[in-house]
């Protein structure tokens, strides 16, 4: 079912490190399958630690041109017009810089963390509703994750995607839908269809790790 | 604190794409910082959000974008943020509720609704409503059904209903097809947090009377 197929197998192998020594290896790439891969194999949470302990311009301009246009591409989906999208895609990348020290690349995917801003962004800009968040975990004092954790988010985000990728038309766009704000509560309760056992093995994973890392 | 009832899938996936009403989300909120278990699972449906993002077309950038949130950001001072996430603290409220009623049950400002029963109605968002509900021990919640969807989460003592009992950090979810009558089990005053869609309806005579009244 989480055969990811092609990205699977590159995924297997060590972490690349595209970002290099000069910053500018990582530019806008073609799309299409061979650069796909390219794109899993970015160490999209090593640029966020150069931005994090550098303000490295160059690794943010990576994150921005990999990330914005897919943020501003989502937020047109949630229903914003392109002008407002691109200054909220704006903003969102503006608030990868200034809470780059509180990103945990052990708990989290670059693609994730991303996604949870740019849903706040979101739910500001277009909702003007309120979403108290939970408690925060007493994490204990954190050490710096090690590769096999960085390595673990980032499989998890490329394998949902894949596994995303894999589902019959009807049951991704739903899922979609749900995720660009475009369904609401009640109407997800009352889709039978939805393919949560799909994921529901990933969650089941998500859920050992974070009992490993509180014990 | 041993939880039974957890929130569903449905509720969960809601939250992490941000589309739930603000009552349901302070109840999830209040539930995930007391539940590991959903709090992993919300963690896994955010996951599915990073990757539908990472499947999202590409949107053409406006010219000289990179530019612009270059200046955007030069433009705030650049002091550490701090995290959006309340801090973990003890008592009964966990800090998400606590945020709207107060740190403690001395705070509330509670309106009798009759039989004993006492509720404070918290300020929320249009969608739907979110309330305390003080039960005192032992007594039954007036017998009703429900028109939309409603979430009941235990912060103390217990309560029953024909199905099931509910403690703390137990979430009960009732839908247009649960006509129930809950009542707070003996030794304890029951206090919940709860949130619907839709206003309830009772079915004794005179509680669907005082209903406009008491906004319940």
């Amino acid at each position: 079912m989480f055969d990811a197929g092609q990205s699977e197998k590159l995924d297997a192998d060590p972490p690349a490190w595209p970002y290099a020594a000069t910053g500018q290896q990582v530019t806008r790439r073609k799309e299409g399958p061979a650069v796909q891969a390219l794109d899993d194999m970015t160490d999209w949470a090593g640029l966020m630690a150069r931005v994090r302990d550098h303000q490295d311009r160059a690794a943010f301009a990576a994150l921005f041109r990999h990330f914005a246009p897919r943020v501003k591409s989502f937020l047109m989906k949630s229903g914003a017009d392109a002008t407002l999208a691109e200054e909220c895609a704006q903003d969102v990348m503006a608030t990868l810089w200034h809470k780059a020290h509180l990103f945990d690349s052990s708990r989290a995917s670059v693609a994730t963390w991303i996604f949870t801003i740019a849903r706040n962004r979101r739910i500001d800009a277009l909702r003007k509703a309120r979403r108290p968040e939970p408690e925060e975990l007493d994490w204990g004092p954190t050490a710096e994750p090690d590769g096999a954790d960085l390595f673990e988010s980032r499989q998890e985000t490329s394998r949902l995607g894949a596994a995303l990728a894999q589902l019959p038309d009807k049951q991704r766009a739903l899922i979609e839908r749900a995720y660009f704000g475009d369904l609401s509560h009640g109407e997800l309760a009352a889709e039978t269809g939805l393919p949560l056992g799909t994921i529901k093995s990933r969650i089941r994973l998500a859920l050992e790790k974070l009992r490993q890392q509180m014990s | 604190m041993t939880i039974r009832h957890h929130l569903s899938d449905q509720l969960l996936m809601s939250y992490a794409a941000g589309d739930l009403p603000e009552a349901f989300n302070l109840v999830v909120a209040t539930h995930i910082s007391l539940c590991d278990e959903c709090r992993a699972q919300l963690a896994a449906f955010e996951v599915v959000g990073g990757a539908v993002l990472d499947r999202c077309d590409l949107a053409t950038m406006g010219d000289e974008s990179l530019t612009a949130c270059f200046a955007r950001i030069d433009s705030l001072p650049n002091t550490p943020v701090t995290a959006r996430r309340p801090a973990r603290r003890d008592g009964l409220f966990p800090a998400p509720l606590a945020e709207y009623v107060g740190v403690d049950l001395g705070r509330v400002k509670w309106r009798s609704v009759g039989a004993g029963v006492r509720q404070a109605i918290l300020p929320t968002g249009k969608g739907a409503s979110a309330r305390l509900l003080h039960i005192p021990a032992g007594q039954a919640v007036p017998d009703h059904g429900h028109r939309g969807m409603e979430l009941t989460l235990v912060l103390q003592g217990a309560f029953r209903d024909d199905s099931d009992r509910f403690g703390p950090g137990d979430v009960e979810i009732a839908d247009q097809a649960t006509e129930h009558t809950p009542v707070a089990e003996a030794g304890m005053d029951c206090i919940c947090l709860a949130a619907t869609d839709a206003p309830l309806r009772f079915n004794g005579l005179i509680p669907r009377l005082a209903q406009p009244f008491f906004r319940i």
